[in-house]
């Protein structure tokens, strides 16, 4: 029998609990050193947090087609690492996941890796050219049973294509993940139109180009009376509106990444192109408002876009450079720094933006994101929140390395994951 | 002063006043009969242009030998670099050759920024992309120190596309630092729109400000910003913002007219404007060789005072300091 004792782990903040797990289930929670049944392996988690497995809903594991920057194994062992225990995987490969052939082999490259699980996101439009839909049902009666739909890295900016996809995945209770970038006001844009993309000569990309389509896919939600999520939402204008989408009942979600959530476009002035991201890095304004946004749960959940590129991709002049950062790795970190040490959200908010609501909108609230109690699948993570250490890119087990903290000081430490009972990381270390 | 001259932001008063005093003695040596200067004798300064420049590439090419440098010129043409090698390899190549500056153009904004990062030499910013082009500003602010005395309290009116100039952007910069008044003219979609963070005053209205200018600093506007739908036509942006006679009349009797060339004459300024009295098209270029030569001395381990000081450089080579120290 696959049985562990996690004695005194603080669940969700609270006071020190016995965790039992046997067969994949957690079979008793019990005040500290109450525990009644005697199992296998003893996990002293004195002071450590327990929080639910991580949900990711936006990674880019690169697999197939740039297996030099990751493949589903490395994504997911960087995903176990960072506490997550399930990730949905884009559909921005090569080839594209717009077909049930890519996304069933993705599903089981990620069956087969076991540090996590993975769930395909389907393309909404075949080759995300924006002009024709994939085979949505097929991909979602697939074996991989894709509920997102994603043409992330493109937006699907045809009004009616936009429309029409929302409408067709209603018969299977499917979800657009809009990339909202209007791209004629986002031709050949670099950073944030503003200060910084003035001083420093970069084609600015204005907060406009996303709320206008942010705006307009609400409204189209309303319309067909369909799901829409929005992918990392970057302004303040896209929390307003999405605050008052929400407020007249419609079906709209929306995530936030953690380098949204910690970082400005001053980081730009040095034109190192680690910070070049797609959307692109905001003002403090804008960082205020998605924190605000966050914990009043207008933004739902946090998502990583864990987009990893080899070292050649950003040692390059800014504007030819790829955009996006790694982020698996040190989402809980960061999201601990910006929402729970200034006091916006608790830990068991933190378990409800990080996992309990990006598995309902990925639409995995059976088996993911579930609560820590009796009876429940043990896939949680134990989290040491003392340890204040700099990032370091080197110890990470994603192949690429573009983080934007790197010697950045974090605090925080995933010590253990499970995933339905099996560790795949213990002593912050992967497993196997 | 830093190690390299990459934007005129970084430049203190001290700094500027520095470098356009040296160029001023520099100058003068060079109607001597023989301009030449051993100063940076056994130096090596590489003129690394990714863009075609020739009039840029020459002026920093005859500044760097009237120092005595030696000069590599590593063109986009003809080289590894149009065969698609990257800007960092380009850089650890040059920094093998031992170049002790390296003057880039580029067309990148930012490119000269992550040079920096790869080679040890000085890197002088010979303009990237729309972002800069700090010896163009300095050698505007020679010319008008030259022709008007002073830099402090002059009004300076720049003119065009602000937007993608990185003459303008150097230029607010650097006669900001100088106590310049400076207003920039442009139609509102050639204006960044967080415009109103820089240390300038802004208009849309040419003529009204002419009256009020001891300088007029006309830009190049390129034809395609037509299809971009930055202003409706040539003909619509020469009329609101195009430097003619009747429009240069409004001018008090003093002020200039500058442009950093190439001009679009007929578009942003008339060819009697280009070619009058008040014009300092020409003596811009020959002001920029002795700017040119000032930055590489001063970078390049010359100190303050200037060549013609101590001993003097037509006498014994100053002894070049080794780069890195301040100024
Ligand atoms: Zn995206």
């Amino acid at each position: 029998m696959n049985a562990w004792l996690i004695r005194g782990a603080r669940v969700l903040g609270a006071d020190p609990t016995d965790i039992t797990i046997e067969d994949g289930l957690i079979t008793e929670l019990a005040p500290a050193g109450r525990a009644t049944k005697v199992a296998g392996q003893v996990i002293d988690a004195d002071g450590l947090i327990a929080l639910p497995g991580l949900v990711d809903l936006h990674t880019h594991l690169r697999e197939p087609g740039r297996e030099d920057a990751e493949t589903v194994a490395s994504g997911t062992a960087a995903a176990a690492l960072g506490g997550y225990t399930v990730v949905h995987a884009m559909a921005n490969t090569d080839p594209v996941a717009d077909t049930a052939g890519v996304v069933e082999q993705v599903w089981r490259l990620g069956r087969e890796a076991g540090y996590a699980d993975v769930q395909p996101v389907g393309a909404v439009t075949a080759g995300l050219k924006g002009t024709q839909l994939a085979e949505l049902g097929a991909m979602a009666e697939s074996a991989a049973q894709v509920r997102m739909f994603s043409d992330d890295g493109q937006c699907v900016s045809d009004a009616t294509l936009m429309r029409r996809a929302l409408e067709y995945v209603k018969a299977f209770d499917g979800v657009i993940a809009q990339h909202a970038q209007e791209p004629r006001l986002t031709q050949g844009a670099q950073l944030n139109e503003g200060e910084m993309s003035a001083r420093l000569g970069l084609t600015g990309w204005p907060a406009v180009a996303e709320e206008a389509i942010v705006a307009r896919d609400c409204l189209l939600a309303d319309h067909v009376g369909a799901a829409l999520h929005i992918c990392h939402v970057s302004t303040a204008g896209s929390v307003e509106i999405i605050r008052w989408a929400k407020s007249k009942g419609w079906r709209v979600t929306a995530e936030v990444t953690p380098h949204h959530l910690l970082l400005t476009d001053q980081l730009a002035a040095g034109y190192d192109p680690v910070y070049k991201v797609n959307p692109p890095l905001r003002t403090a304004a804008d960082v205020a408002a998605l924190r605000e946004g966050l914990a009043d749960g207008t933004i739902d959940c946090v998502a990583t876009d864990h987009a990893p590129h080899p070292a050649e991709s950003k040692e390059t002049e800014w504007s030819i450079a790829a955009f996006g950062m790694t982020g698996l790795e040190t989402a809980l970190r960061a999201v601990h720094e910006a929402m729970v040490t200034t006091g916006l959200i608790d830990w068991a908010e933190l378990a409800d933006r990080m996992s309990r609501r990006p598995a309902a909108i990925g639409r995995l609230a059976r088996t993911h994101g579930r609560p820590l109690a009796a009876g429940e699948p043990a896939s949680l993570v134990l989290y040491d929140q003392a340890p204040v250490t700099a990032v370091d890119p080197a110890a990470h087990a994603s192949r690429s390395r573009n983080t934007p903290f790197a010697g950045i000081k974090l605090p925080g430490q995933v010590i253990a994951t499970f995933l339905r009972g099996t560790p795949t990381v213990l002593q912050g270390r992967l497993c196997r | 002063m830093n190690r390299h001259l990459i934007s005129a932001a970084d430049l203190s008063l001290a700094d500027a006043i520095s470098i356009l005093d040296t160029a001023e003695e520099l100058a003068r040596l060079a109607e001597r009969p023989i301009p030449k200067l051993p100063t940076l004798r056994g130096r090596t300064v590489v003129n690394l242009f990714y863009e075609d420049s020739t009039r840029t590439r020459i002026s920093f090419e005859a500044a760097a030998k009237r120092l005595s440098a030696d000069v590599i010129n590593f063109s986009a043409k003809g080289s590894s670099v149009a065969k698609g090698e990257s800007l960092k390899d380009t850089a650890l190549t040059l920094q093998a050759m031992g170049a002790d500056a390296v003057v880039i153009r580029h067309n990148a904004s930012g490119a000269p920024h992550r040079l920096a990062e790869w080679v040890r030499g000085s890197v002088v910013n010979a303009g990237d992309g729309t972002h800069e082009h700090p010896t163009q500003a300095l050698l505007d602010a020679f010319t008008m120190r030259r022709r008007l005395g002073r830099l402090s309290g002059l009004r300076v009116t720049i003119v065009g596309d602000i937007l993608h100039s990185r003459v303008a952007r150097s230029n607010v910069w650097l006669l900001h630092t100088l106590g310049a008044q400076v207003t920039l003219v442009a139609p509102p979609t050639l204006l960044p729109v967080a415009i109103g963070t820089w240390p300038c005053a802004v208009s849309y209205d040419f003529s009204s400000v002419l009256p009020a200018s001891d300088v007029v600093m006309m830009l190049r506007v390129q034809h395609e910003r037509m299809a971009q739908a930055y202003f409706p036509s040539v003909r619509e942006y020469s009329r609101r913002y195009g430097l003619d006679g009747d429009r240069m009349a409004l001018l008090p009797p003093h002020a200039i007219v500058m442009h950093p060339g190439p001009m679009n004459r007929g578009v942003e300024i008339t060819a009697d404007v280009a070619d009058s009295a008040r014009s300092t098209i020409v003596e811009q270029v020959a002001n920029g060789v002795a700017v040119r030569m000032a930055v590489l001395y001063l970078l390049l381990g010359g100190g303050p005072g200037g060549p013609g000081m101590a001993g003097g450089p037509a006498g014994q080579a100053a002894m070049p300091e080794p780069a890195g120290v301040a100024l």
